[in-house]
């Protein structure tokens, strides 16, 4: 496991275990902890518990054990901070952008944090600005292709200023051309990064670390290389390299 | 693939379409209570209403007769008040017997028969234009600064959002029930009556499982931006001079189309 000075980490997570109602272990001890900036992979196959990870980085769900985000552990009176410090990109767009037109879904997180309405439209300009999509304010979201609602998705949890951005399956659904642009985005968010794939040529090409899960278990964090050379590993757990 | 069929709105530049929102909504409102208050037999009333529509057709620069044309989907409803015919007192002009129950047509009855097919024709008119000429967001955000409750226009709002999304899926399910509607060689194709109408009521029970689920990772999606029970948006509209003549002129009118059909 990478060496980590735990002040200076954007996020650990300390025996996270958690189990739905109808009683199937999700997480079973997850302990991991992100430097600050620090790009990271999350692989494993369906139902190794990667998308349940994800929901608790901001309490969503929350099981047992500890979250600290940003120097805060999670509970339930900070939750609206850490909340914000943690920008959740589901993996449906659809799902995520639920207002009627883009500036909206934008503005949603920064109106709801309180901040005034000249800081609300700064922020949802420099949202968009960042995933390139400023000409899109007005636009309906159900007008968008697949492409344009993943980066719109991504610009409504930056509008929020979080500390680490997790995505859910970023790549899924996306063309050559929307997957390369949206790669070229993620590598230039000088953000902590937590992004769960599928996609191995992704992580070669994006990520220095990775993190494999399997049945609720984290089975090995370590550099993409190492992990990558390691094909006994990438076998058993379902894995393929690029 | 993807339906575009509900979204009613025009793309144009027009008077009427840089109108403010607020001003759209509350003119139509008041149109429609106009037309409702307007006495059975005022036909020069109704005229002058007519000619308010049109007018206000040729300033959205959709041709004057955009609504027109789109205005007999309400006519349907409409005949529901065919009953006022026989239940309005007055002088029968003509009777008849039927299922062992007089029937008794009076001038009155057609009067407010035909004076309610008017109002109903001129009020559908008046809410098409309103939609053709005002994007749905600008819509929602009219209601909200008339102080539309905030739960209801959120509802319309997310309505209007995933009926698309809604409709995409179902016609995919569709699809995949088309893709896989194959014939054998020399058997009969399709099942029974009963097996068809299980398979149709799977579908409808998937849909609803699909939408129930996908609300649930929508309300995920909402908490993770700190959405806590109360929502916020921020309205982007300014009344402008020409906004405030709009809306004088409009009760100007509607006040003389209210007094013409009194006298």
């Amino acid at each position: 496991m990478a060496e980590t000075k735990s002040t200076a980490d954007v996020l650990t997570v300390r025996d996270l275990c958690f189990s739905y109602p109808d009683g199937r272990a999700a997480l079973q001890g997850i302990s991991l902890a992100l430097r600050e900036g620090e790009k990271v992979a999350l692989v494993g196959p369906n139902g190794a518990g990667k998308s349940t990870l994800m929901l608790h980085l901001n309490g969503i769900l929350s099981g047992q054990g500890e979250v600290i985000v940003a120097g805060r552990r999670l509970a339930k009176e900070n939750l609206p901070f850490v909340r914000a410090s943690v920008g959740l990109v589901f993996q449906n767009p659809d799902d995520q952008l639920f207002s009627p037109t883009v500036f909206e879904d934008v503005a949603f997180a920064p109106l709801h944090m309180g901040l005034p309405e000249a800081e609300v439209r700064a922020r949802v300009d420099a949202a968009l600005d960042a995933v390139q999509m400023s000409a899109y304010r007005e636009r309906l979201s159900h007008h968008l292709s697949v492409g344009e609602k993943k980066r719109i998705a991504i610009a409504t949890a930056l509008s929020m200023r979080p500390s680490l951005l997790a995505l859910d399956e970023p790549s899924a659904g996306l063309d050559p051309r929307g997957r390369r642009t949206l790669i070229r985005l993620l590598s230039d968010l000088p953000l902590a990064m937590l992004v769960s794939t599928h996609d191995m040529a992704l992580v070669k090409e994006l990520f220095p670390r990775v993190i494999v899960m399997d049945e609720g278990r984290i089975v090995a964090d370590d550099t993409t290389e190492k992990i990558l050379a390691d094909e006994e590993l990438l076998a058993a757990h379902g894995l393929e390299k690029p | 693939m993807h339906v575009n069929l509900f979204d009613r709105y025009q793309e144009t530049q027009s008077f009427l379409h840089r109108l403010d929102p607020r001003v759209k909504v509350l003119a139509t409102i008041f149109y429609v209570v106009s037309n409702a208050l307007l006495p059975d037999g005022a036909w020069f009333a109704f005229f002058a209403a007519w000619i308010f529509l049109l007018a206000c057709n040729a300033l959205s620069k959709l041709g004057w007769n955009y609504t027109l044309k789109r205005s007999l989907i309400a006519l349907p409803f409409a005949l529901i008040a065919i009953t006022v015919l026989f239940t309005t007192k007055g002088t029968p002009l003509f009777s008849f017997e039927l299922f062992s129950v007089h029937w008794a047509l009076s001038l009155a009855g057609i009067t407010r028969f035909a004076a309610i097919l008017i109002r109903s024709w001129l009020s559908v008119q008046m809410a098409l234009l309103l939609v053709a000429a005002t994007t749905f967001p600008d819509l929602i955000h009219a209601l909200e600064h008339l102080r539309i409750p905030k739960v209801l226009t959120a509802i319309i709002a997310f309505l209007y959002r995933y009926l698309f999304v809604l409709t995409d899926e179902s016609f995919r399910l569709l699809r995949a029930r088309e893709a896989r509607s194959v014939a054998a060689e020399g058997m009969k194709r399709g099942g029974s009556l009963l097996w068809r109408a299980k398979n149709a009521g799977n579908m409808v029970g998937q849909l609803f499982l699909r939408s129930y689920e996908r609300s649930d990772r929508i309300y995920q999606a909402m908490t993770a931006r700190g959405y806590s029970g109360r929502l916020y948006t921020l309205n982007p509209h300014e009344m402008k001079s020409a906004d405030y003549f709009a809306a004088a002129l409009t009760l100007t009118f509607l006040s003389f189309i209210q007094i013409l059909g009194r006298i």
